[in-house]
């Protein structure tokens, strides 16, 4: 379906013939490890790269099959993948989420999760500043007493639990 | 009856006051888990994993399995409101569920959804209450050509029963496989597919996985698709219920079939979701008002909810009394079994008779709890749909990292979440079916050793897997499931030509 507004910014028939390659090299890369192992049948039964190499070859034939009909058929050239603004938006949620999982390692699970909420009320919800951090703090605060308090399940903490004295 | 001696103590298990509040907890939080985009079944079961290690099995089993049992209900209530299925077996659900809320009769469709949904969940237990003992029983003969044929069919069903395309479904099986051989390999003790990387030693953890393709790939796609949620509100109240209930009746050979396909799709695992779409398509074609179908018919509902949970309630029959899961959610109770220090699969049923009869008997329980939450709660939990997406979001994602996390207390993990996220997104984009990856990643190891155990016995030889009545009736039984699309065709093509 084509949308007047949403100009795509990829073509099914471009990400399908992507990802059969990429899944292709994955398997062709199952198929070389198993081979250094020895994909044979040794003295004492099937080696440790037999079944993996039989899955490999496996999934380089479906791809392989997958890739050549993505070639070949003309139907699927003209339906768009994903749409530029849909594109952004998913843009708009993955490139934070990287940010955040960053964000844990450096200051621990429960201020990058309150920022990370926080970001997103004000960036894309457009909340007012009293709601932003009612709601991201809130939800931080139930989650320490959840898993910290109530469960006993340490979750990663950075310096402000240190200043804080609660690790 | 030896089984309603240990069901009617599996009750007197299930029964405290405990294990009862876990159950409505349970379904309370598996309903919300249904209704919220990018939580489901799986990955709400994966991610409340880690928190009931400390808990004794039997409490734990009972409220995982009323999440599940909670999320299954759930799906119905954004399928009929909404118009977006919460999972994805209740896809089937919106076709004559959303066009009755568009029609006022919203408060119908959610009590025909729900009541069928219990039916259905119920004929499901019974057979799991006499036939499982049976399963178990027969399966403790069982030797490795058994076990890597029964496997086998689990594997061949998958492909055959597709919706989609066979080979889409072969490729991602295959990357299962594939990941579940990295790291350590237990026969040799030779490192796979770990090229130096000290994370992969311990291989892949296939709750990170169905956290980040069911998570994450479900938020990316639900954000694509749009912000706005623009729902039907429900008015269920009691005058609503008993008018439905008096209309069901009327369906019950609807209900029976539905059943009868779900169980069928449970046990060979074909799994809840194509089971709502072939009930539904079974239903439409066999009722009188068939052609109505689609314009809100409150026998299209019935029919795919029937279906879904009498298979979602099914596919633990399997994971029981095989240890092999029929569905991703039933993989990931099965993982909750291992790592609670149980061995799943026919001794199941001898050594620990308590957590396996409490277990069967909460599922009776807790479809009962559950129907009487949705039931009374349907506005509370469509309201959850109002809360802005920008609040949503950021806060699943926040539950998913948690839940990554604490599998293994690992940072690794949530990394790997992420990037399971966007290959889930990529690959529900393009039609790979995710199922087949999660059950390959959890049965992979095992598949594996038992083909080796088994070629180790026949010294190579492929005939053991024909070599008597049972494992050549098991191993022919794949290989037709397997080509069942190409068998349906030829069948056809003879009768019609």
């Amino acid at each position: 379906m084509h949308d007047d507004h949403d100009r795509p910014a990829a073509s099914t028939r471009t990400v399908e013939l992507v990802v059969a390659a990429l899944i292709f090299a994955f398997g062709a890369t199952v198929i070389w490890d198993s081979v250094r192992l020895g994909a044979r049948w040794g003295a004492d039964g099937p080696q440790a790269g037999y079944f993996p190499f039989y899955v490999g070859l496996l999934i380089c034939l479906s791809t392989g099959v997958v890739f050549f009909r993505a070639l070949t058929s003309r139907a699927q050239s003209s339906k768009p993948f994903v749409g530029r603004a849909a594109l952004a938006q998913v843009m708009k949620m993955l490139v934070p989420s990287i940010g955040y999982a960053v964000l844990i390692k450096l200051v621990g699970i429960y201020v990058a999760s309150t920022l990370f909420i926080a970001f997103f009320m004000r960036w894309l919800g457009k909340s007012p500043w009293a709601k932003t951090a009612a709601v991201a703090l809130g939800v931080s605060v139930v989650f320490f007493l959840l898993f910290e308090i109530w469960f006993k399940v340490p979750l990663p903490k950075g310096p402000l639990e240190g200043w804080l004295g609660l690790d | 009856m030896a089984e309603i001696t240990s069901l009617l103590h599996g009750f007197g298990v299930a029964l405290s006051p405990f294990n009862v509040m876990l159950m409505f907890v349970g379904v309370v939080l598996g309903v919300i888990i249904g209704v919220l985009p990018g939580l489901g079944g799986a990955n709400g079961v994966a991610i409340l994993l880690p928190l009931t290690f400390t808990m004794p099995p039997t409490s734990a089993i009972i409220m995982l399995s009323c999440i599940y049992w909670g999320a299954l209900f759930g799906g119905a209530i954004t399928s009929i409101l909404f118009n977006i299925p919460g999972e994805p077996w209740s896809v089937a659900t919106t076709f004559d569920g959303y066009p009755l809320a568009q029609k006022g009769r919203a408060g119908n469709a959610l009590a025909a959804a729900f009541t069928s949904s219990f039916v259905g969940a119920l004929v499901a237990v019974i057979l799991i209450t006499f036939l499982s003992p049976v399963v178990a029983g027969f399966a403790l003969r069982f030797g490795p050509p058994e076990f890597f044929s029964v496997y086998l069919l689990t594997f061949c069903a998958f492909v055959g029963m597709s919706k989609g395309q066979a080979l889409k479904t072969i490729t991602s099986m295959m990357i299962g496989f594939a990941l579940a051989a990295v790291g350590l390999d237990t026969v040799t003790g030779q490192l796979r597919l770990t090229f130096g990387f000290t994370e992969l030693l311990k291989g892949f953890d296939f709750l990170i996985a169905v956290i980040g393709l069911f998570g994450i790939g479900e938020i990316l796609l639900t954000l694509e698709e749009g912000l706005a949620f623009k729902g039907a509100r429900a008015k269920i109240n009691v005058k609503v219920v008993l008018e439905t209930w008096r209309e069901l009746p009327r369906y019950w050979m609807t209900s029976l079939r539905s059943s009868a396909v779900g169980c069928f799709m449970g046990i060979v695992p074909g799994g809840a979701t194509p089971a709502s779409f072939m009930s539904y398509g079974v239903a439409k074609r066999f009722s009188r008002e068939g052609e109505k179908f689609g314009t809100g018919q409150v026998e299209g509902v019935v029919a795919p909810e029937t279906a879904a949970h009498a298979a979602g309630t099914s596919a633990l029959l399997p994971m029981l009394t095989l240890g092999v899961p029929g569905s991703p959610t039933a993989a990931v109770l099965l993982g909750g079994l291992l790592i609670w220090g149980l061995q799943p699969g026919p001794l199941l049923f001898q050594e620990q008779t308590e957590f396996v009869w409490g277990l069967i008997a909460s599922m009776y329980l807790g479809n009962i709890a559950g129907l009487i939450v949705v039931l009374t709660c349907v506005p509370l939990f469509a309201a959850i749909l109002r809360i802005p997406f920008a609040i949503i979001a950021p806060v699943i994602i926040v539950i998913c990292a948690i839940g990554a996390y604490t599998v293994h207390t690992s940072m690794f993990d949530v990394y790997l979440m992420l990037v399971f996220g966007v290959a889930g997104y990529v690959m529900r984009k393009l039609d790979y079916p995710l199922a087949p990856l999660v059950l390959a990643l959890v049965l992979g190891d095992r598949a594996e050793d038992s083909f080796r155990q088994s070629m180790l016995l026949s010294q190579g030889d492929l005939s053991v897997f024909f070599s008597n009545a049972l494992v050549g009736g098991l191993t022919g039984f794949a290989l037709v499931l397997l080509f069942w699309p190409v068998l349906a065709a030829g069948l056809r093509k003879i009768r019609g030509g």
